[in-house]
């Protein structure tokens, strides 16, 4: 399958193009050749997937291919290798970024029609597709790295994309901070794990290991440490609401439907490890998740903010999906790993595929709408049903999705990840379940509005909202056929923990309780905010103003981060070594450069320039010498 | 045959008379020709001492010849230099010669 290196060089090619051609080429020509390079990538990433899940078993699973791994940089006995990894779950995530990725290219057509810098968007829209694809396929966890900081550097390009907006600027550094500040512990973790392993690949190597029992739980809860940081895990999440400056496709791509998940892939990836060596330190992935899923469901119920509405429902869907990876248990009769006790890894997969697609649609549905109504604010919508109605169906279908209930793809994948809660623990699985309730509850918030309630008559007299473009609208209509689809797929059979096939069964006392509690959670919804007026939503707020306030500002979170920063670590730390730095490093290297200034100045005068003199003086020395040598 | 001592003498006093005049002549010319005089020390020198000390040999005269034609050589760079240095200056005093210290 040697062909799977375009998929990578297609979007390099066409980032270093449009880079470097910038404002020589039109508008139009660059977005078109940025699309048609990713449509080019799409299919082969389908043909891929086409020719590797219907190759044939071997043993009951598919094999792992390598069509590429070349050793990149020998250090010693280690080496770094550069290559592509086929394995179910990369050809998963390739899908997934593929089409995603494209749904963003052909709406940005739509969206950013006009923009300033709409080459140098579409330049670094193929970066982030070819580092994202990098990521997924690396042949072992430094290639994963290097690609991993890709992602990172193609995010901040992204959201500061608007670099004459203060907020975007500072969103954009923030996430560039704390991710880095995650990351320096994934790269602690693989330094750790290439010492005691003496391997960076994903296949372990059990000589090298005994030396290091203890040290392989350390590097693999070190790396998760970065991979909460590129996933916006609690406490880490912070940046992720901000980075919703950027373009809203770029957040539905980014920031909703594959950048973020890069930390749920990481631990599939590597999950052999973790299962086999480090099933205690799980229980920290899983309180994690569920802290992270608890609290960014609770503050998302409060948020005004559209984008931001959903940028804590990614937060708490991706929480979901750590969640689902951290309650796997080895297997009872000899088996490390078996399909039945670690359900939650089929589970998570499904749940990162269905919902990359529905949250993708979720964005881009926001994005019509704000493209429609100029703002962010659900103050200013309101009733827009009538005027988008495209839009306003897809994502009626997309909260339906996300809210769990069947039909649709969400239903199936969350169901999952709750059965495989109640299996580990009846707590984390009810915690779950509360949680999807939350979900369900402030979807439908978002969802009614935006579409029903009382139209922002003011503001909609002078500008009457509008459906999108055709451009924009395409990608909601497919995004939605999918997510339609999506759970009837049979994803056991492609993804499972031990790679055999897996059959899905529902639990249907689980089912029931999700759909019920779903239900119930619309249904309260609709009952306190989809009227003209919303009086129960105003009198919990009078009855409960501070938790209100505490939610809307996410708990005051950030202010914490700004004074631990501000007040202790720049005061009390940075502020001393900045004056050590400026008045002892400095100040040694100014005196010798003074000292060596005043000594020149001082004998300066002996240069005079005249022949003569210099002649006298080498007499005199030759006089000198000839002295010595008769002494 | 005359003496070693009086061949050495003259040797001795151009030498000097060419240090004397390096150090104390403002124009470069004369520099050059006590720059001169004193590598025509050097050259009797030469030819003395091989006369006195191998008289089989004719290294020392070559060595007297080969000054002579790097005095020559030199003499014609000088003055060639000091030429276009009097084309800018309209002077040739090396008190003047200041330019090239910075």
């Amino acid at each position: 399958m040697e062909y799977t290196l375009f998929i990578l060089l297609l979007p390099l090619c066409s980032f270093l193009l449009l880079g470097l051609l910038d404002s020589k080429i039109s508008k139009t020509a660059a977005g078109i050749i940025g699309t048609l390079s990713l449509g080019a990538v799409t299919l082969l990433s389908y043909f891929t997937a086409f020719e590797y899940f219907t190759a044939d078993r071997v043993n009951g699973v598919f094999e792992k291919v390598m069509p590429y791994n070349i050793t990149w940089l020998p250090l010693g006995n280690l080496h770094f290798d550069m290559g592509i990894l086929l394995d179910p779950i990369s050809v998963m995530m390739l899908i997934v970024i593929s089409t995603v990725s494209l749904m963003v290219h052909i709406y940005s057509f739509g969206y950013m029609k006009g923009e300033r810098g709409f080459q140098r968007y579409y330049a670094f829209l193929s970066l982030f597709t070819m580092s994202m694809l990098g990521l997924v396929v690396a042949t072992n966890i430094f290639q994963m790295y290097l690609f991993w900081e890709l992602v990172g550097v193609s995010s901040y390009l992204l959201i500061g994309f608007y670099y004459t907006t203060p907020a975007a600027i500072a969103a954009s550094k923030k996430a560039f901070i704390v991710t880095r500040f995650a990351d320096m512990f994934f790269l602690v973790g693989i330094l750790i794990y290439g010492y005691y392993c003496k391997s960076f690949g994903f296949d372990f190597n059990a000589e090298g290991f005994a030396a290091g029992a203890f040290m392989l739980p350390t590097a693999l809860v070190l790396m998760f440490i970065g991979g909460a940081g590129k996933s916006a895990m609690f406490p880490l999440h912070i940046w992720l609401p901000d980075a919703m400056e950027g373009p809203t496709p770029v957040s539905a791509l980014i920031h909703a439907a594959t950048m973020v998940v890069a930390g749920v892939f990481q631990i599939a990836r590597l999950f052999p490890l973790w299962i086999q060596y480090a099933p205690e330190a799980m229980s920290i992935v899983v309180w994690v998740g569920v802290v992270t899923a608890f609290y960014a469901a609770a503050v998302a119920c409060v948020q005004s903010d559209i984008k931001r509405v959903l940028a804590f429902s990614t937060i708490s869907q991706i929480a979901f999906m750590m969640v689902a990876l951290g309650v796997c248990l080895p297997g009872e009769h000899g088996a490390v790993i078996d399909n039945h006790a670690s359900l939650g890894y089929m589970a998570s997969m499904f749940h990162l595929f269905t919902h990359a697609m529905f949250k993708a649609l979720l964005f881009l549905g926001a994005g019509c709408i704000i493209h429609a109504v100029h703002s962010n604010e659900m103050s200013a919508m309101g009733g827009l049903r009538k005027y988008m109605p495209i839009t306003h169906i897809t994502f009626l279908i997309a909260c339906l999705a996300i809210a769990g209930i069947p039909p649709f793809s969400g239903f199936f994948s969350k169901d999952e990840i709750l059965t495989a809660c109640m299996h580990y623990s009846p707590v984390v699985g009810w915690i779950m379940t509360g949680v999807a309730a939350m979900t369900a509850f402030y979807m439908f918030r978002l969802y009614f509005g935006i579409f029903w309630g009382t139209e922002n008559k003011e503001l909609h007299a002078h500008h009457t909202p509008h459906e999108a473009p055709l451009a924009m609208t395409l990608p909601l209509i497919v995004l939605t056929c999918i997510t339609l689809v999506a759970g009837f797929i049979p994803f056991g059979h492609f993804v499972s923990a031990s790679g055999e096939a897996y059959d899905i069964h529902l639990d249907w006392t689980v089912a029931a309780t999700s759909i019920v509690v779903a239900v119930a959670s619309i249904a309260l919804a609709t009952y306190v905010y989809a009227g003209e007026r919303q009086p129960i939503a105003e009198k919990l707020h009078g009855a409960f103003p501070r938790l209100h306030r505490w939610a809307f500002k996410r708990f005051y979170l950030d202010e914490v981060y700004q004074f631990v920063t501000h007040r202790i670590i720049f005061a009390y730390i940075s502020r001393p070594i900045a004056w050590f730095d400026r008045n002892v490093v400095d100040g040694f290297f100014n005196f010798l450069a003074w000292g060596t200034h005043k000594l020149s100045h001082a004998i300066r005068g002996l240069q005079s320039g005249s022949v003569q003199l210099y002649a006298q003086v080498f007499l005199l020395g030759i006089l000198v010498i000839l002295l010595l040598l008769i002494m | 045959m005359i003496q070693l001592e009086y061949l050495l003498i003259i040797s001795a006093v151009m030498l000097f008379a060419g240090i004397y005049g390096f150090f104390t002549r403002k124009s470069t010319l004369a520099m050059l020709l006590s720059i001169e005089l004193m590598l025509n020390a050097a050259d009797i020198n030469f030819a003395v001492f091989n006369r006195m000390l191998f008289p089989d040999g004719h290294e020392g005269y070559f060595f007297a010849i080969f000054g002579i034609a790097i005095a020559a050589a030199e003499s014609a760079i000088a003055i060639a230099i000091m030429i276009n240095i009097y084309r800018m200056l309209k002077n040739i005093s090396v008190d003047e010669l200041k330019q090239m210290k910075w």
